[in-house]
C-alpha cells in the first residue's frame, strides 16, 4: 500500500496543508471544555460578570475559527486525494494498455475494470480519510489526554483502566467479526449464484418442471445467509452499546472521585465539569478508531489489487532493437511453432506447427472448435508469444520487428466484429486515422457494407453503441472487415469472420477480395469448406496439430479427416444458412 | 460507489450517547455517506402497509423491540438529568453523602440501558433478517411461476439486483424506520420536556441552532446532490470507455490505438476530477459546520447560562445538563434527513420486489390432470396463431399433424415463427387463436406441469449447472437410480467420454459446464431428455453451435433419442432432417409449405430455393 504514496508526491502542499488545517480545527475543539471551565471557576464562582462574557465571546471566536480550520482541510484533503486517483487510475489504465493477452488470461478483463474503477475510488476515499479522519481522531485523543492531565492528575487512574478495557474489547470484536464477514459474502455469492444459474436455466427449469428442487435448493443457501449474517451482525450490534457503557461509567467514576477531589479542595467544579468533556471526547474518539482499522483492510486489500496490476509484467515488449518492417512483402513463415496459455507444457493449443505462405497467397483453415485456429492467428501480430518456434514476416523474425510497425502490415478481422462508440466512419478509421472520406467509403463498399451504411439515416455518420444504432450481427462483421481493409495490410487475417454474413454477400466480399486484394496474403479461418475451397493452400487442424495441409484436391485425394469435415457438410445437400 | 466516503462525525465535548463506531461493512461504507441520488417510492402508504404484513409474523418480538427501545432511549434522556443533579446537590455544596447512592443509580441506568440497547438489536436483527429471507425466498419462488415472456423482457443483471440491492434497501431503511427514528422521537421529545422542566431560558438558547443545522443540512444536502451527480455521471462515462477498451483490447493493440485511448481517457478523467474535487469539497463541508454549529451552541449555554448562574437565576448543574441535552437535541434532527432517504430508498426497494411478486403466474389455474407416461404422442396445430403485440403476428393460422413417433422438421429463415411453435406447445406462451391438441385434449385444459413433463426439450444453449455430470443428467428425472442414469448416458453416447473423465459421473461441473466442451455438454442435455423420457421432444437448434465434425457425431446420440417419441426438429442444416416424416417450411409465421423432403423439392416452392442456394454459393 505505502508505495502507491509516489501518487501523492505531486501533491505534497495540499497533503500536508491538509492535516494542518485539521490541527488547527482540533485545537479549537480542545479548548472548549477549558473556556467553559474558566466560566464556571472565574466567573461564576468568582462573581466576575466580566469574565463571563469575555470568555463567551471567546467560545464563539474559537468555533469559528475551528470552521475555518475544518473547511480548510476538506478543501486540501479533497484537493490530494482527488488529484492522487486521477494519476493512479490514468496509470493503471496505461499499465492495463500494455498488457498481452497471456496477462489478461490472468487478469481477466471483468476484475480489471473494477480495479480501475471500484479499487482506485476506494483508494482515494483512504487518502482523504487519512488526511481527514485519520488525523482529528488521534490528535483529539491526545489532546483530551494531555488536557485532562493538565487538569488533575489523580483522576486520570479512571482513564488508565477505561482505555485499556475499550482497546481489549474493540480488538476482540474485530477479532471475531472479521471472519464471520468472509463468510457472509462467501454464502451471499452462493445465494447469488445459485440465483443467477436458476435465471439462465429458466426453461430447462420449466421444461423439466423443476421449481420445487430449485425452491429447495435455493432455500437451503438463503437460510445458510440468513442465519450466519443474522450471527455476524448480533456480534456487531455489541459495539455501541458495550462502547457507551464504558463510557458513561468512566463518567460516573469521574464524578465521583472528582466529588470527594473538590471537598478536599483538589479540584474546582469547573475543572470537574471540564474534565467529563475531555475525558467524553477521548473516549468517542477512540469509538472511530475501530471505524479506521476496517477502513484501513479494506484499503489494503483494494492496494494489493491495484499493485497486482502494476506487478504484472507486460510479457511482450517492444525488441530493443527493433526493426522496422519494410513497406513491401507479405511472406508468412510458421517454423514448428508451438504455443500453450497454461503454463503446463502438457496442455499446448499448438503443436509444431510449420508451413509458409508467400507473398499474395491466401491460405484456409478449417477445423473443429478448440483446434487452435484462432489461437494460431493470434501470433502472428504477437498477441501471444509462441513458447518455441520462430514465425517470420519477409524473413524477418516477429519478434525482432518494431511492434508497431509490425501491426501496422496486419489487418485483422476478429471472431467478434467489437466495434467501439462513437459514429460508423470512425469505427472503420479505427486503424488509420487519417484516412480520407473517400477511402472509408471505398473500404465500405468492398466489404459489401456500403449500402447499408447508406440506407442509414445519418449514413457514416450514425452512431454506434450504448445510445446508438443497433447493428445486426452480420453488419458489425462487415464493418469490421472494411476496417481492416482500410489499412491498406500486406497479410489480411479473417478469423471465422463473415460466420454471420449470408451467404450471397459472403461470395461478394470474397471475389473483391481475390480481385483487389490479390497482392495481399490472407488467412481465411472457416466453418465451411466452400468459404476456403478456392484458397492457395487449405490445412486442417486436429486438437493443435496441423492434421492436414495442401490444397483442396490434394486434401481430397488424401486426408481422411478433410473428407469427414467435407461429408458432414455435403452429404445429403450440404447445409444451409437462411 | 463513490459516495462511500466518510464524513466525520461532528464531535462536541458533550456526552454523545449513541456515538458511531464500527459498522458492517457493506456498499456504501461505513458511517453515514454522503447524500445518494434519491430514490422516491411512488405508492409509500400501499408499500408500507405490505412490508408491514411480513413483519407482523412476528408480532411478538416486534413488541419487544419496541419495549427495549423506549427503555434505552429514556435512559439515553434521563441521565443528563440526574448529571446535573448529582452537581448541584452534592458537588457543588460539597456534600458527600448519597452522592453514591445516585452514582450508584446512574451506573445500573447506564447498564440497563446498555443491555437494553444490545437486547434490542440482537431481537431486531432478528426479526428483520428471518423478514428478509421470506421475502428472498417469496422472490425466488416467484421467479419459478412467472412465464417465460417475462424473462424475455428484462436482463438477468436487473432481476439479480431485485434479490440483491433492493433488498439491501429494504433492510437498510428497516433498520432507520423501526429503532432509530423510534428513538430519536423519544430522546427529542423527551429531552424537550426535561429542558423545559429545567429552565425555559436556557431551552430557547439551545434551540436557537436547531434552525441553522436543518438549514445547513438541507443546503448543503442540495449542493451535494447535484455535485454527486455530476460526478456519477463523468464516473459512468469513463466507465463505458474503460469497459469498451479493456473488453476490446485485441482490437486496440492489433490497430494501435493505445496512444489514442490513453489521450480519450485522460479527457475524461480529468473531467471527473473537476466534479469530484467539487463534491468532495461541497459533501466535506457538513461535518466541519456542524461541529461549528454544535460549538456555537456550546459556547451560548456556557456563557448564558453561566451570566444566569451569577444572576442566582439557575445553577451549575443546570448548565451541565443543558450541555448535553442540547447535543442530543441537534443531531437526530441533523440525521433526519439522512434517515429520510433511507427510508425512502427502502420502501422504493420493497416496492420493487413487490412489483415482481404482483406480476402473475402462469399457474393462475390448475387444469386438468394428464398422466404423461401415457401419453401417445400425437399432436395438432389447428389454425394456430399468436402474437405477442396483437398489430404484429408471429404466427398466423399455423395447421399441421404430427402421427405419434413421426419426426416433424421445421426450417424457415430467422424470424419465421419456428421457436415459437416450440414455446406454444410447451406453454411457455399462450396461443392467442386456434388450438393445439395433444392425444385429442385442448393443451390449455392441461396443467402445464403435466405438458411439461410429457414434452421433452434439447436446446441450442446445452445448460448445465453446477453439481456433477450424475446431477446433471438425472435433472431430468429426480428419481432415477445410478443404473438408469448410466443407461441414459449409455443411450446419448455421452458414456464413453464420461467415463474417460478421472472421477466419471461424480465428476463436478462448475456453473455453465465450462470444464467440458460445447459438444460434450449437449450429449449430457440428450441424456437428461432420454431419462425424461416424453412421449415428445423437441430439439431447438440443438447442434447449430457445433462444428460440423462433432455434429455428425452427435447424430447418432440424436436418432436414438428420438425413436418412438414424437419430434419436432429445428434446424439450420438441411442435412439434418431431410429424412423427416414431414418438413414444415416456416414463412413469415404461416407454414404454407408442407411434405416430405422429395415432395417439398418436386413443389420447387422456397424449399427448393432454400435447398439449391447452398449448392449455388458453393459452387461459386
Amino acid at each position: 500500500m505505502w508505495r502507491l504514496r509516489t501518487y501523492l508526491k505531486p501533491y505534497w502542499l495540499p497533503a500536508l496543508l491538509a492535516p494542518l488545517f485539521m490541527v488547527l480545527e482540533v485545537c479549537m475543539d480542545l479548548m472548549q471544555p477549558l473556556l467553559l471551565q474558566r466560566i464556571v471557576d472565574d466567573g461564576i464562582a468568582a462573581g466576575d460578570a466580566g469574565e463571563i462574557r469575555r470568555t463567551g465571546l471567546l467560545m464563539l471566536t474559537v468555533a469559528i475559527v475551528g470552521v475555518i480550520g475544518g473547511v480548510g482541510c476538506t478543501i486540501y484533503s479533497s484537493i490530494a486525494s482527488q488529484h492522487f486517483g486521477r494519476d493512479l487510475r490514468e496509470s493503471l489504465f496505461v499499465k492495463v494498455q500494455s498488457l498481452s493477452f497471456r496477462n489478461l488470461d490472468r487478469l481477466p478483463s471483468d476484475t480489471l475494470i473494477t480495479r480501475i474503477t471500484n479499487d482506485v475510488t476506494q483508494l482515494q476515499t483512504f487518502v482523504q480519510m487519512l488526511l481527514r479522519m485519520f488525523v482529528r481522531s488521534p490528535m483529539l485523543i491526545v489532546g483530551s489526554l494531555i488536557m485532562a492531565l493538565s487538569i488533575n492528575l489523580k483522576l486520570t487512574v479512571i482513564l488508565a483502566i477505561a482505555v485499556p478495557v475499550l482497546f481489549v474489547f474493540l480488538f476482540f470484536l474485530v477479532r471475531f467479526s472479521l471472519p464471520l464477514f468472509a463468510t457472509v459474502q462467501k454464502r451471499l455469492d452462493r445465494v447469488n449464484g445459485r440465483l443467477q444459474e436458476n435465471l439462465n436455466g429458466i426453461r430447462v427449469v420449466k421444461a423439466f418442471v423443476r421449481s420445487d428442487y430449485e425452491e429447495e435448493r435455493f432455500g437451503a443457501v438463503n437460510r445458510d445467509y440468513t442465519a450466519i449474517l443474522t450471527r455476524s451482525m448480533r456480534i456487531m450490534a455489541l459495539n455501541m452499546p458495550v462502547m457507551t457503557l464504558i463510557l458513561n461509567v468512566s463518567i460516573v467514576a469521574v464524578l465521583w472521585y472528582g466529588g470527594a477531589l473538590n471537598r478536599s479542595g483538589d479540584l474546582a467544579v469547573g475543572e470537574l465539569v471540564a474534565y467529563i468533556n475531555y475525558v467524553t471526547q477521548m473516549l468517542s474518539s477512540m469509538l472511530a478508531i475501530g471505524m479506521i482499522l476496517t477502513f484501513i483492510s479494506r484499503a489494503k486489500a483494494s492496494a494489493d489489487r491495484v499493485n497486482e496490476v502494476f506487478d504484472e509484467r507486460a510479457d511482450i515488449e517492444n525488441p530493443p532493437a527493433a526493426s522496422v518492417l519494410p513497406a513491401v512483402g507479405g511472406r508468412l513463415d510458421f517454423e514448428n511453432v508451438s504455443f500453450g496459455y497454461g503454463t503446463h507444457t502438457d496442455e499446448l493449443a499448438l503443436r509444431d506447427i510449420t508451413f509458409t505462405v508467400l507473398p499474395g497467397q491466401t491460405l484456409g483453415i478449417l477445423g473443429a472448435t478448440g483446434s487452435g485456429k484462432t489461437s494460431l492467428v493470434s501470433l502472428i501480430p504477437r498477441l501471444y508469444d509462441p513458447e518455441a518456434g520462430t514465425i517470420r514476416i519477409d524473413g524477418l523474425p516477429v519478434s525482432h520487428i518494431d511492434l508497431s510497425s509490425l501491426r501496422g502490415k496486419i489487418g485483422f478481422v476478429p471472431q467478434e466484429a467489437n466495434l467501439f462508440s462513437g459514429t460508423i466512419a470512425d469505427n472503420i478509421r479505427f486503424g488509420r486515422p487519417g484516412a480520407s472520406d473517400d477511402e472509408v467509403r471505398r473500404a465500405a463498399a468492398a466489404a459489401q457494407a456500403h449500402a447499408f451504411i447508406e440506407r442509414m439515416p445519418e449514413g457514416y455518420a450514425s452512431r454506434i453503441g450504448q445510445k446508438g444504432i443497433n447493428l445486426s450481427g452480420g453488419q458489425k462483421q462487415r464493418i469490421a472487415i472494411a476496417r481492416a481493409l482500410l489499412m491498406r495490410p500486406e497479410v489480411l487475417i479473417f478469423d471465422d469472420s463473415t460466420s454471420a454474413v449470408d451467404l450471397a454477400t459472403e461470395a461478394k466480399i470474397r471475389g473483391t477480395l481475390q480481385r483487389d486484394f490479390s497482392g495481399t496474403t490472407q488467412l481465411i479461418i472457416a466453418q465451411r469448406v466452400s468459404a476456403v475451397q478456392g484458397a492457395d493452400l487449405i490445412m486442417v487442424m486436429d486438437r493443435g496439430r496441423a492434421a492436414a495441409v495442401g490444397t483442396h484436391e490434394e486434401l481430397t485425394a488424401n486426408s481422411e479427416i478433410y473428407r469427414e469435415i467435407c461429408r458432414s457438410q455435403e452429404s445429403e445437400g450440404g447445409e444451409a444458412r437462411v | 460507489m463513490s459516495d462511500s466516503s466518510i464524513k466525520e462525525k461532528p464531535q462536541s465535548p458533550n456526552p454523545d450517547p449513541a456515538p458511531a463506531g464500527l459498522s458492517l461493512p457493506g456498499p456504501g461504507g461505513p458511517g453515514r455517506g454522503a447524500p445518494r441520488p434519491k430514490e422516491r417510492a411512488r405508492n409509500t402508504g400501499a408499500t408500507v402497509r405490505r412490508l408491514w404484513t411480513y413483519l407482523n409474523r412476528q408480532r411478538a418480538d416486534l413488541l419487544w423491540v419496541y419495549a427495549l427501545t423506549v427503555f434505552a432511549a429514556l435512559v439515553t434522556m434521563v441521565s443528563p438529568y440526574l448529571l446535573g443533579l448529582a452537581i448541584d446537590r452534592f458537588i457543588t455544596p460539597g456534600r458527600s453523602d448519597g452522592l453514591l447512592g445516585l452514582c450508584l443509580l446512574l451506573l445500573g441506568l447506564y447498564a440497563g440501558g446498555a443491555i437494553a440497547s444490545w437486547l434490542q438489536a440482537y431481537v431486531m436483527t432478528g426479526v428483520a433478517q428471518r423478514m428478509l429471507q421470506s421475502l428472498r425466498g417469496d422472490l425466488f419462488r416467484k421467479f419459478q411461476r412467472l412465464p417465460v415472456s417475462f424473462f424475455d423482457t428484462r436482463t438477468h443483471g436487473e432481476l439479480m439486483s431485485r434479490n440483491t440491492n433492493d433488498i439491501e434497501n429494504v433492510s437498510n431503511g428497516l433498520n432507520q424506520t423501526v429503532t432509530q427514528m423510534l428513538t430519536s422521537l423519544i430522546v427529542v421529545i423527551g429531552s424537550l420536556v426535561l429542558m423545559l422542566r429545567l429552565n425555559l431560558v436556557l431551552t430557547l438558547v439551545s434551540l436557537v441552532t436547531v434552525p441553522l443545522v436543518l438549514l445547513a443540512a438541507k443546503m448543503i444536502g442540495g449542493i451535494t446532490r447535484r455535485s454527486f451527480k455530476a460526478q456519477q455521471e463523468r464516473l459512468g462515462s469513463l466507465n463505458g470507455l474503460i469497459e469498451e477498451s479493456v473488453g476490446g483490447q485485441r482490437t486496440v493493440q492489433i490497430f494501435r490505438r493505445e496512444q489514442a485511448m490513453k489521450e480519450q481517457f485522460g479527457e475524461i478523467n480529468n473531467e471527473l476530477n473537476r466534479a469530484a474535487v467539487r463534491a468532495q469539497i461541497v459533501s466535506g463541508l457538513v461535518g466541519p459546520v456542524m461541529n461549528m454549529l454544535n460549538n456555537i451552541n456550546f459556547a451560548l449555554i456556557a456563557a448564558i447560562g453561566g451570566w444566569m448562574v451569577w444572576q442566582g437565576w439557575t445553577s451549575v448543574g443546570v448548565i451541565v445538563s443543558f450541555l448535553n441535552y442540547s447535543r442530543q437535541f441537534g443531531r437526530p434532527i441533523a440525521d433526519l434527513a439522512n434517515q429520510y432517504n433511507l427510508i425512502q430508498a427502502g420502501v422504493a426497494g420493497a416496492e420493487r420486489v413487490f412489483e415482481i411478486l404482483d406480476q402473475e403466474t402462469e399457474y393462475e389455474e390448475r387444469g386438468r390432470a394428464l398422466d404423461s407416461r401415457a401419453v401417445r404422442g400425437e399432436v395438432i396445430f389447428d389454425k394456430v396463431s399468436f402474437a405477442y403485440r396483437p398489430s404484429r403476428p408471429v404466427l398466423s393460422e399455423v395447421e399441421f399433424r404430427a402421427e405419434p413417433g413421426q419426426k416433424i422438421a421445421l426450417v424457415g429463415p430467422t424470424g419465421a415463427g419456428k421457436t415459437t411453435i416450440v414455446n406454444l406447445l410447451t406453454r411457455f406462451y399462450e396461443v392467442t387463436g386456434g388450438t393445439i391438441r395433444i392425444d385429442g385434449c385442448d393443451i390449455r385444459e392441461l396443467d402445464k406441469n403435466d405438458l411439461r413433463r410429457s414434452v421433452g426439450m434439447v436446446l441450442q444453449d446445452a445448460y448445465v449447472f453446477a453439481g456433477t455430470i450424475r446431477s446433471n443428467i438425472r435433472y431430468g428425472r429426480l428419481d432415477a437410480s445410478d443404473a438408469e442414469v448410466e443407461h441414459a448416458a449409455e443411450l446419448a453416447n455421452a458414456d464413453s467420454f464420461i467415463r474417460a473423465l478421472p472421477k466419471g459421473y461424480d465428476t463436478p461441473l462448475t456453473m455453465g459446464g465450462a470444464n467440458l466442451s460445447h459438444g460434450q455438454r449437449q450429449l449430457l442435455t440428450i441424456a437428461r431428455a432420454v431419462l425424461a423420457d416424453p412421449a415428445i421432444l423437441i430439439l431447438d437448434e440443438a447442434t447449430s453451435s457445433i462444428d460440423t465434425r462433432t455434429e455428425m457425431h452427435i447424430q447418432e446420440a440424436m436418432r436414438s433419442l428420438m425413436r418412438g417419441r414424437t419430434s419436432f426438429v429445428i434446424a439450420h442444416r438441411l442435412s439434418t432432417i431431410q429424412d423427416a416424416d414431414r418438413i414444415l417450411f416456416m414463412n413469415g409465421g404461416r407454414a404454407d409449405e408442407q411434405g416430405t423432403h422429395e415432395e417439398l423439392l418436386a413443389a420447387r416452392g422456397f424449399y427448393y430455393d432454400l435447398y439449391h442456394s447452398q449448392f449455388a454459393a458453393r459452387s461459386s
